[in-house]
């Protein structure tokens, strides 16, 4: 079993002089999906980007496995999966391409893992196709399929139902129930609903000073 | 992606996962950078004759422009040649970083496990590739004319292909600070223009030290010697330039 440990501790954030969120303490472990919940602007994005040491923008602590980030981040880095905002997906390149890029710079490469995942996100079919004939909808998916090929623990998923039809929102939130079953752990931002056992919510709004007072 | 060492006696609990993952070899990332990255300026070739055809139509209009008298265009060959040279590869600078920042890919290169510096070798040297390279082998067609003298050849390419490889680790720290803004273009001029103007100098002079009957070998090492300090440290600048870019 797993052993994942993240922490919090007194992570506050602002951005041109507006305090987006401060004094923010969690504790996510294996096995929990943790939602971050909050209206637009209120910083969601901005702590997914601290939290993939992409903006080191912040003020307070962040502990990886019980250690520093500063000591941590690499070990971190390696078991982190994120999907962010923009879909990461080359125009040009179909995307059976476009994954092989992603697993070429993560590691094992396998054309058969690629076009199963394809598969399984509905894109049988399309796999030499450019991605500039795909649609929006058919964008994510090419970016979604790297949660079926990635045995990264962490993922950190940024709205990752935009665009996604019902059928494919159900399929989702079964992968990432799953994910948090094998002992991962699934940090994600989303306006919709979901339905999971281990399901944690962290709204932003309660750590809006500003807010708070008035 | 340098830890802090850990302290000898701490046992570190790795779990299984992280070991597979950590496998991955130190130049995968270059290389997978490197592939994509020139499969996509295979696809998109119109973009790739830009800086060449810039090279090709400005060094064309020059006789026409000043006077078609072989002897002031012989004079004039080397520095033209060579601000041309630089200007073709500032407008294919814009470019570098852009789309990988417009469609996300760049934040993942940003997490990627592999070191950054050579990720961003890898994009610099495709970059040098499509636009150096083809200017350097362009270049002593364009020579013939303007009358270049004969001596002025080996000199020319020479400079060209250590001076461009330069100018294209040089130019990716300005591409790396301005991919966070709207219209960078004008920015990233000003920025890199200055750190260009001792290659100008050394490369344009060792042309026309040679036409004269001198020896250039000591501005082509001086060339070599701003090659390999811009291999060393411009990957990092541009690294370290490409987080605070996208922080922002």
């Amino acid at each position: 079993m797993l052993d994942l440990s993240l922490e919090l501790r007194d992570l506050s954030c602002e951005r041109d002089d507006r305090v987006l969120f401060a004094g923010l303490c969690a504790q996510f472990n294996s096995g929990d999906v943790v939602q971050i919940e909050g209206p637009n602007g209120s910083g969601k994005t901005t702590l997914l980007k601290v939290l993939t040491t992409i903006s080191n923008d912040y003020r307070g602590e962040i502990y990886w496995d019980r250690k520093p980030f500063s000591q941590s981040k690499f070990e971190f880095l390696s078991q982190l999966l994120f999907l962010g905002h923009l879909p990461g997906i080359k125009k040009a390149l179909s995307p059976v391409e476009n994954l092989l890029w992603y697993q070429r710079i993560s590691g094992e490469v396998s054309k058969d893992r690629i076009f199963s995942a394809l598969t399984q996100v509905g894109l049988a079919g399309y796999e030499d196709v450019p991605c500039y004939q795909l649609s929006a909808g058919q964008h994510r998916r090419v970016a979604l399929s790297r949660l079926y090929l990635d045995p990264s623990p962490v993922w950190i998923l940024d709205e990752p139902f935009t665009a996604i039809d019902k059928k494919g929102v159900a399929a989702l939130e079964r992968l990432i129930a799953e994910r948090a079953e094998k002992g991962g752990l699934v940090i994600l931002t989303t306006h919709q609903d979901i339905n999971s056992p281990s399901l944690k919510k962290v709204n932003l709004q309660d750590f809006n000073t500003v807010e708070a007072q008035s | 992606m340098s830890s802090k060492p850990q302290s000898v006696g701490e046992t570190r609990a790795e779990s299984p996962q992280a070991q597979s993952l950590s496998n991955v070899g130190l130049f995968s990332g270059f290389v997978a950078v490197f592939k994509r990255d020139l499969t996509l300026a295979y696809r998109n070739q119109g973009e790739l004759f830009n800086p060449l055809t810039f090279f090709l139509i400005v060094i064309t209009m020059v006789p026409l422009g000043i006077t078609p008298d072989p002897e002031v265009l012989a004079e004039l060959a080397p520095g033209m040649i060579w601000v041309v040279a630089l200007l073709a590869t500032l407008l294919s600078l814009d470019g570098l970083f852009r789309s990988d920042f417009e469609d996300g890919s760049l934040e993942q290169l940003l997490i990627s496990p592999s070191p950054l510096y050579l990720l961003v070798l890898g994009k610099v040297a495709v970059h040098w590739l499509v636009t150096g390279l083809p200017l350097t082998l362009l270049a002593p067609l364009l020579g013939v004319m303007l009358f270049l003298p004969d001596s002025g050849y080996g000199p020319l390419v020479l400079s060209l292909f250590l001076g461009t490889a330069s100018l294209s680790l040089i130019g990716s720290i300005g591409a790396a600070l301005t991919v966070g803004l709207r219209k960078g273009g004008l920015l990233l001029s000003l920025i890199i223009m200055p750190l260009y103007s001792p290659i100008l100098i050394f490369g344009a002079s060792s042309v026309a030290s040679a036409i004269d009957g001198f020896g250039y070998t000591s501005q082509i090492a001086v060339l070599g010697a701003f090659l390999s300090i811009a291999l060393i440290c411009a990957p990092f600048a541009a690294a370290g330039a490409l987080r605070v870019s996208v922080n922002g």
